[in-house]
């Protein structure tokens, strides 16, 4: 097989798993949209939370720490402790869901009925609040992340494919983190539809999804799922966070995937799970074999606006998406 | 088609005159449902024309096929002789058809003034520059504008509220509102999609008033869909009953009134 | 007391629909007006200018032109900073191609260039609608940001990638460069403000910003009364690139002097503007003026408060500003979407009827 073959089906396959990634957490968006008709802007700088406070918490920083110091004079910065690493994701599951409490309290409770774009900007001040909040509490510096997960290049997959092309194919080069990414997507989505089908507060979700006015009807209580819906995107942004985290620390260009997951939701439409992942595997291909074949001819760097461009492109010929229903307009 | 092209005189005494709208078997489908199934009429020059029937009928469907916001799936719309050809709904409303809505579809946002307003845009032709700069050709033809919108705002009796942000109103002169921007058109022929609905006694006898005086005194003709029975009979001159996406009975409201099929789909169980 | 509109009869419609009808209201405008233009050009410094004078009005009519299009037409776009990136490229172009041309012109050429390329992005919302539309949007804002990024035409092959206004005057003041002084390059932006202000306040009383608002207010029942959406909302587009390419123009040539795109025009760029006019009041020319305004002032304040005085280092002083602009948003979304404008209107009608208000 002549070489440029496999290269390119190299692109493609880290395509596809960086795919996943953006999936991960489009996947964050697609619940809070369903449930409550917004669309959570935050996403994304919930996942820098989530990283930066698991980080945090495993190191045993001492929140505010940096403020503290400057209004107090003392000098405090760790507990001197280390949390193992599980427990810190317990420890931090519990931190989203209370944020989900206070936004919901704050900030939801009192927006309700008002236009999705309101809604919308609302999460944009959302996210540049928390991500104050987030620097104030463990500082801005780029922190490393790393719970045990396997990084670097797969071995195993190199030696076995190096055969496939010439002298000057050394064999896929595949991370294995974005293995590991792929599973825990799989398993996540999988544990979502379960939630969702088997659980008395999943098919409540599903029902206030469907119609507010009916599920309050039935005795649903709204507040309840939207702080249940807020907790599982926080918990999502959590997975993601671990996710783009170990793979290149935790920072503020973290809060910039969730820019990155909104072409993907318009190509698969904000209502479907589905739709999120397979959005995600599009633009995770497209934009890398885009790069691999053209960019090297105009410059280079054209991640930055593939996505959205094709997703422009894409929605001027199919507004409502690949997976979303056709709109028929009423007056 | 008998009498095609000359009219006929009503109980009261109006002369009526020709076509000026003719739906020719009009169906209209979304994917497997026919909202509308071969359906012809006309409307004619003058006269107040109603469309009944239960809900779900298809009435506001034909409504809004003869406003251009629905593109029948079959049949032909012919406005004044000619075929209408493929065409946005705004064209079709700068062709001088005005309408209200049934769930009243004001600019909430602006004052009555500017909604009102609103329904002069087909008759003002200033430029981007002309209006960026204002002062002449701009503010002449907004001061022309606003007198005949003034002139509406004064017949139907809002010039109180004229400066109220229109989400403020309550419902009955929202309503009225909404007229008021079809009126501003000046239409050739007006599309009222239940006017009265959801109004008490007096506000409908006040509607009511206003529609038999837009008629007179403009001699617009008016298309309308309402519920009330009692008010269509007393309004109109002809009267289409729609059941189930089909026309029932066309003709005088006495007409209808005695039509067999009629009552046994809308009348027999009406509570006037 | 001296707040009335009683007694101020008009007496022709000419009267009734001009921008400030209450007497009072005309002459603080004039008032205002003569201060800027008379008093300020003698007192001001460069701490001033470069501080607060000219972000303010460089801001004030990029929010302006997204005011236009965001609260006035409904069609929400993030892609401001890109825009203002056009701007300030075109601007940069047009200044070297034609170094003997007045200022004046390269930046007018700079919104006009703007508005074209505005409308150009402009096209899918006749499309796709919302929020939909807000991230097709983003597409304008990385890809153009890339493309002064990537392509040396833009920047004119100079090694550091940036772009550098060079000197130019206009009636012989300088105008770009370090050596402009604060005054002329106050009264330059002040004039391109004012102009951009006026034009704005004419389009939105009239036939365009009714349709303009019919569309945002309910866009199926404006196109059935009559409203042509592609005119509407191509239009907004156009006019709103058309200032907000002036005020990149003017950022870039006035202001920085020296501009690196994806610094200065970044996604950020895109979001501070928006927040100007929500917090200003979305669909109000004056809010425009206050949110420029406000978010002008916020750092500054919260620097001399936190730095100065509190004695803070600048990195929290510059993480709580991040808090403060994401809560005031939320707090002004959930209390007065109309924003600081509408206070204001508020406060007038409270006025109007001070000191009898029953």
């Amino acid at each position: 097989m002549p070489d440029q073959f496999l290269f390119a089906v190299e692109v493609f396959i880290n395509g596809l798993m960086s795919g996943v990634l953006y999936a991960l957490v489009a996947l964050g968006f697609v619940l809070i949209y369903k449930a409550s008709g917004i669309f959570n802007y935050a996403q994304g700088v919930m996942a820098l939370f989530a990283a930066m406070t698991l980080v945090g918490i495993m190191d045993g920083q001492v929140p505010f720490s940096h403020i503290i110091n400057s209004v107090f004079g003392t000098n405090l910065h760790h507990f001197g402790w280390h949390v193992p690493a599980l427990l810190a994701i317990l420890l931090t599951a519990g931190v989203m869901v209370l944020f989900a409490w206070l936004v919901q309290r704050l900030v939801m409770r009192h927006l309700v009925g008002q236009e999705p774009i309101i809604l919308f900007m609302a999460t944009i001040g959302l996210a540049y609040f928390l991500e104050g909040v987030s620097d104030l509490m463990w500082g801005s510096e780029i922190k490393k992340l790393d719970i045990g997960l396997p990084q670097g290049g797969s071995l195993w997959i190199e030696d076995m494919t190096a055969g496939l092309g010439g002298d000057n194919f050394y064999g896929f080069f595949i991370d294995n983190l974005d293995m590991v990414a792929t599973v825990v997507a799989a398993l996540l989505v999988t544990g979502l539809v379960l939630f969702s089908q088997y659980t008395k507060q999943g098919r409540a979700m599903r029902a206030v999804a469907d119609d507010h006015q009916a599920a309050l009807s039935v005795g649903i209580s709204l507040n309840f799922i939207w702080v249940l819906v807020w907790s599982v995107a926080g918990f999502v942004a959590l997975v993601a966070g671990i996710m783009w985290g170990t793979k290149s620390g935790v920072q503020f260009s973290l809060s910039l995937i969730a820019l990155k997951a909104l072409p993907v939701l318009m190509l698969g439409g904000f209502t479907s799970i589905p739709g999120a992942i397979v959005g995600g595997l599009i633009i995770g291909v497209g934009e890398k074999m885009f790069e691999f074949a053209i960019g090297p001819m105009v410059g280079g760097a054209t991640e930055n606006w593939f996505a959205y461009v094709l997703a422009l492109l894409f929605l001027v010929f199919r507004p409502q998406g690949l997976f979303g229903e056709k709109i028929i307009e009423r007056v | 088609m008998k009498d095609m092209q000359e009219g006929y005189t009503t109980a009261d005494g109006r002369k009526i005159g020709g076509v000026v709208m003719e739906m020719k078997n009009i169906t209209l489908r979304f994917g497997g449902v026919v909202a509308i199934k071969d359906i012809s009429f006309d409307i004619r020059q003058g006269e107040i024309r109603a469309i009944i029937g239960p809900n779900g009928a298809g009435k506001s469907s034909m409504l809004n096929v003869i406003s251009g916001f629905y593109v029948p799936s079959e049949g032909e719309v012919w406005y004044r002789g000619a075929k209408r050809p493929k065409m946005r709904p705004y064209e079709i409303a700068q062709q001088g058809i005005a309408r209200t809505f049934q769930n009243i579809a004001l600019f909430e946002g602006m004052s009555v003034l500017d909604n009102v307003m609103t329904g002069r845009l087909g008759h003002m032709k200033s430029g981007l520059i002309a209006q960026a700069l204002w002062k002449g050709k701009a503010e002449a033809e907004e001061v022309a504008n606003r007198e005949v919108a003034e002139r509406v705002i004064d017949f139907l009796e809002i010039q109180h509220i004229r400066k109220t942000p229109v989400g403020r109103l309550p419902y009955g002169l929202k309503k009225r509102v909404e007229l008021a921007r079809a009126l501003a058109a000046e239409p050739k022929l007006l599309l009222l999609d239940e006017p009265m609905a959801g109004m008490n006694v007096e506000e409908k006898e006040d509607m009511s008033r206003f529609i038999l005086d837009v008629n007179d005194e403009f001699g617009t003709t008016i298309t309308l869909i309402e519920h009330d029975m009692g008010v269509v009979m007393d309004l109109s001159d002809r009267v289409v009953v729609m059941d189930y996406g089909k026309k029932i009975g066309d003709g005088t409201p006495d007409e209808v009134r005695n039509n067999q099929a009629v009552i046994d789909a809308y009348l027999g169980v009406a509570s006037d | 007391m001296f707040y009335r509109e009683s007694g101020d009869f008009k007496t022709s419609y000419e009267q009734d629909s001009q921008t400030f009808p209450i007497k009072f209201d005309r002459y603080r405008y004039y008032a205002v007006l003569a201060i800027a233009f008379l008093v300020v050009p003698f007192v001001i410094n460069d701490y001033w200018a470069n501080a607060i004078l000219l972000p303010f009005l460089i801001y004030a009519i990029a929010a302006i032109g997204l005011n236009i299009l965001v609260g006035y037409a409904g069609q929400v776009s993030l892609g401001t900073g890109g825009f203002m990136a056009v701007g300030a490229y075109a601007c940069y172009k047009f200044m070297t191609m034609m170094p003997e041309v007045s200022m004046f012109v390269h930046v007018l050429l700079a919104g006009g260039m703007t508005a074209i390329v505005c409308v150009a992005f402009g096209l899918p919302s006749l499309r796709i609608k919302g929020f939909y539309l807000a991230v097709a949007t983003l597409a304008a804002q990385f890809f153009l940001v890339w493309l002064f990024n990537r392509v040396p035409w833009f920047y004119n092959y100079s090694a550091s990638g940036q772009i550098s206004a060079p000197e130019r005057d206009v009636f012989g003041i300088l105008i770009t460069g370090p050596n402009a002084p604060a005054w002329a390059t106050y009264m330059f932006s002040l004039i391109f403000l004012t102009f951009c202000a006026l034009i704005a306040r004419n389009l939105t009383r009239g036939t365009l910003g009714r349709s303009w608002m019919a569309i945002r207010d309910m866009d199926i029942a404006a196109e059935i009364i009559g409203v042509n959406p592609m005119k509407a909302k191509l239009t907004a587009f156009g006019v709103s690139g058309f200032f907000i390419g002036i005020s990149g123009a003017l950022f870039f040539s006035v202001y920085l002097g020296a501009v690196e795109v994806g610094e200065a025009f970044g996604i950020t760029k895109s979001f501070l503007v928006l927040f100007m006019v929500i917090i200003g009041g979305l669909g109000s020319i004056f809010g425009s003026f206050a949110g420029a305004a406000f978010l002008v002032l916020l750092p500054v304040v919260l620097k001399v408060v936190g730095v100065d005085v509190l004695g803070w280092p600048t990195d929290i002083v510059a993480h709580f500003q991040l808090v403060i602009v994401g809560a005031l948003i939320i707090v002004f979304l959930i209390m007065e979407p109309h924003g600081l404008a509408q206070l204001w209107r508020v406060a007038k009608e409270k006025l109007r009827l001070w000191p009898f208000p029953h």
